[in-house]
């Protein structure tokens, strides 16, 4: 569906060169909801404006719906374009139009009939539930309403593509989800493939199912997002991890964690399957010893369920020694330091 | 001396009559003039949807000639091209070419300060579209600024009446001649009052329906 190869993107601004994009190679597959996250100033934005052709590339080939993008008349991008829905953190929509007009507007740029326009815009408005909102201004909706109008705008030439640049970065928590949750059903009952780019990996653990972690430029980690929450290998990628699955416990915790209990702390990351077996009780009951559970959390991913305990084992040694030898084959142990929180 | 009053109010409502055509008549051919600039200068700025450093910085270049040169002034140094334009430079027809080539710079100016503040995110959101430049001048641009456009034409306005008063003291007729040859010239205070009050009832006017217009553009 979208495929880049080699991409860079220079941009040159009074003699200086920002590279905000480094040779990126990226492959995006129908349906897909993929998510590009990073810090402000990775070079997300340039690289999802450089999917519709807003920013063109310095370097590489950008291939979207089989249009080869570096050799792609103007015409026909103006074409691919009205395949490509736009969403925007600060929504962009247009103020002198109402909710009704502004969903109209890509259908006129149709030349579509009075009649459809009015048939799809009152669909759409249903689709997002507005339905209410068709006459009101965009400066008398809050902020979820805006987007929603926003994803209405952008659907409304039935586009396969939907760009999304920090949809909800502008939105309170709830908000988010809920425009969140729109976007999942956007893609599931259209079929709609999303790329959308964030700051927030609660955003990619919410709908994506496959995630780019970018650095400067670069996609530094790319997979499955639930083998890149269960196994991150850079450490950019564990920080984005630990702010949704509250993984790092801060050290004010840990000391105190450290004072009431003696023993040595281990930490289980549970992933998948092993997280719905009672692994722990069946390996110490085994090996006839105790744990105690001091920490944990559990997160929903995909559809499959994340774990992350810490723990201390009371009993024999030799027995602990044992338990933690059979649990390394089965799940994820590392013992809790004072360097790791 | 004093004037007639009975054979006196008919000029005065001719000469209100030739101030409103010459306002009216340059606000029409400046707004249309000054429009198309504005969008050019904006469109053709660096960055934007029809970039080009020749266009714009030839029309950068005329409009920061043009502007600060004083009404009265430019008046007289354009009338050798109103007289081939226009065949005379005296009488209503022949005001309404310099003011409408002076209107029309500021008009272009205002027109693109008000481009220049609408958020360019709006614009790409169009361009992500697949609208084209002139969808996007068109569909987008002017829509989006015509509020605060209407103002700022509003006050072109209220400063074409001051221009209709000078064009006046040159031959163009008006309210700013009557003032002229009748109230100042032949100091005759009851003349002058006369006319100023007019030109501050037409001031409102034009005022109150620019506000009116903008109002409803803008929706507040
Ligand atoms: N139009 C531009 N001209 C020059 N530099 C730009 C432009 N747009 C972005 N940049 C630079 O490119 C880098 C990446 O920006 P951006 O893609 O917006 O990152 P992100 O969306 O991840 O915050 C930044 O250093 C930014 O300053
Ligand atoms: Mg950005």
């Amino acid at each position: 569906m979208i495929r880049l190869e080699r991409v860079s993107k220079i941009y040159e601004s009074g003699g200086k060169k920002v590279e905000a994009v480094k040779d990126v190679s990226l492959h995006i597959k129908k349906g897909d909801i993929f998510g590009i996250i990073g810090f402000s100033g990775a070079g997300k934005s340039t690289l999802l404006r450089l999917v519709n052709l807003l920013e063109r590339p310095t370097k590489g080939n950008i291939i979207v719906d089989n249009y080869d993008l570096n050799s792609i008349s103007s015409k026909d991008l103006r074409q691919l374009r009205r395949k490509i829905g736009m969403i925007f953190q600060t929504f962009n929509l247009f103020n002198s139009r109402t909710v009704y007009g502004n969903i109209a507007y890509p259908l006129k740029l149709e030349k579509k009939s009075k009649e459809e326009i009015h048939q799809r815009v009152t669909e759409l408005l249903q689709f997002v539930g507005l339905e209410d909102k068709a006459d009101k201004f965009p400066e008398q909706l809050s902020g979820g309403q805006k987007q929603r109008v926003g994803i209405a705008r952008a659907l409304a030439t039935s586009p396969d593509i939907l760009l999304c640049d920090e949809a909800t970065s502008a939105l309170d928590p709830e908000t988010t989800n809920e425009i969140l949750n729109l976007l999942k059903k956007v893609n599931e009952e259209f079929n709609i493939t999303i790329l959308l780019i964030t700051h927030e990996m609660n955003v990619i653990r919410k709908i994506c199912n496959r995630v780019a972690v970018m650095e400067n430029g670069r996609i530094i980690e790319e997979g499955e997002v639930f083998n890149i929450f269960s196994n991150p290998q850079e450490k950019t990628t564990k920080n984005f991890i630990s702010s949704v699955v509250n993984e790092k416990l801060s050290s004010s915790l840990l000391e105190k964690l450290r004072k009431d209990h003696e023993r040595k702390l281990y930490r289980i990351v549970f992933s998948g399957d092993t997280a719905s077996q009672p692994i722990l009780s069946t390996l110490t009951a085994k090996h006839n010893i105790h744990f105690n559970i001091i920490y944990g959390s559990i997160n929903e991913l995909q559809n499959q369920l994340f774990g992350n305990l810490i723990v201390e084992f009371i009993g024999a040694d030799s027995q602990i020694e044992e338990v933690l030898k059979e649990l390394t084959e089965i799940v994820e142990v590392r013992e809790v330091t004072n360097g790791e929180s | 001396m004093k004037v007639d009053w009975t054979t006196f109010w008919p000029r005065i409502l001719q000469a209100t009559g030739e101030t409103i055509t010459m306002v009216i008549f340059t606000l029409i051919f400046a707004s249309i003039l000054g429009i198309i600039m504005g969008l050019l200068l904006f469109a053709t700025r660096k960055g934007n949807i029809l970039e080009n450093r020749f266009i714009f910085s030839f029309l950068n270049l005329l409009i920061n000639i043009i502007r600060p040169i004083p009404f009265i002034i430019f008046l007289v140094a354009i009338s050798p091209l109103t007289r081939f334009v226009v065949g005379t430079t005296i009488g209503t027809t022949a005001a309404i070419f310099p003011m409408t080539i002076a209107a029309a710079f500021a008009i272009a100016r205002v027109v693109e300060n008000n481009l220049v503040s609408i958020d360019p995110g709006i614009i790409e959101a169009a361009k992500a579209m697949g609208a084209s430049p002139i969808q996007i001048i068109f569909g987008v641009l002017i829509p989006e600024a015509l509020g605060p456009l209407i103002l700022g034409i509003t006050f072109i306005t209220v400063g074409l009446i001051d221009f209709s008063a000078m064009a006046g003291t040159v031959g163009g007729g008006g309210l700013g001649d009557l003032a002229m040859t009748y109230g100042y010239q032949r100091f005759d205070t009851s003349v002058m009052i006369v006319t100023v009050v007019i030109l501050i009832i037409l001031v409102q006017i034009a005022q109150f329906i620019g506000n009116m217009l903008s109002r409803f553009f803008l929706r507040r």
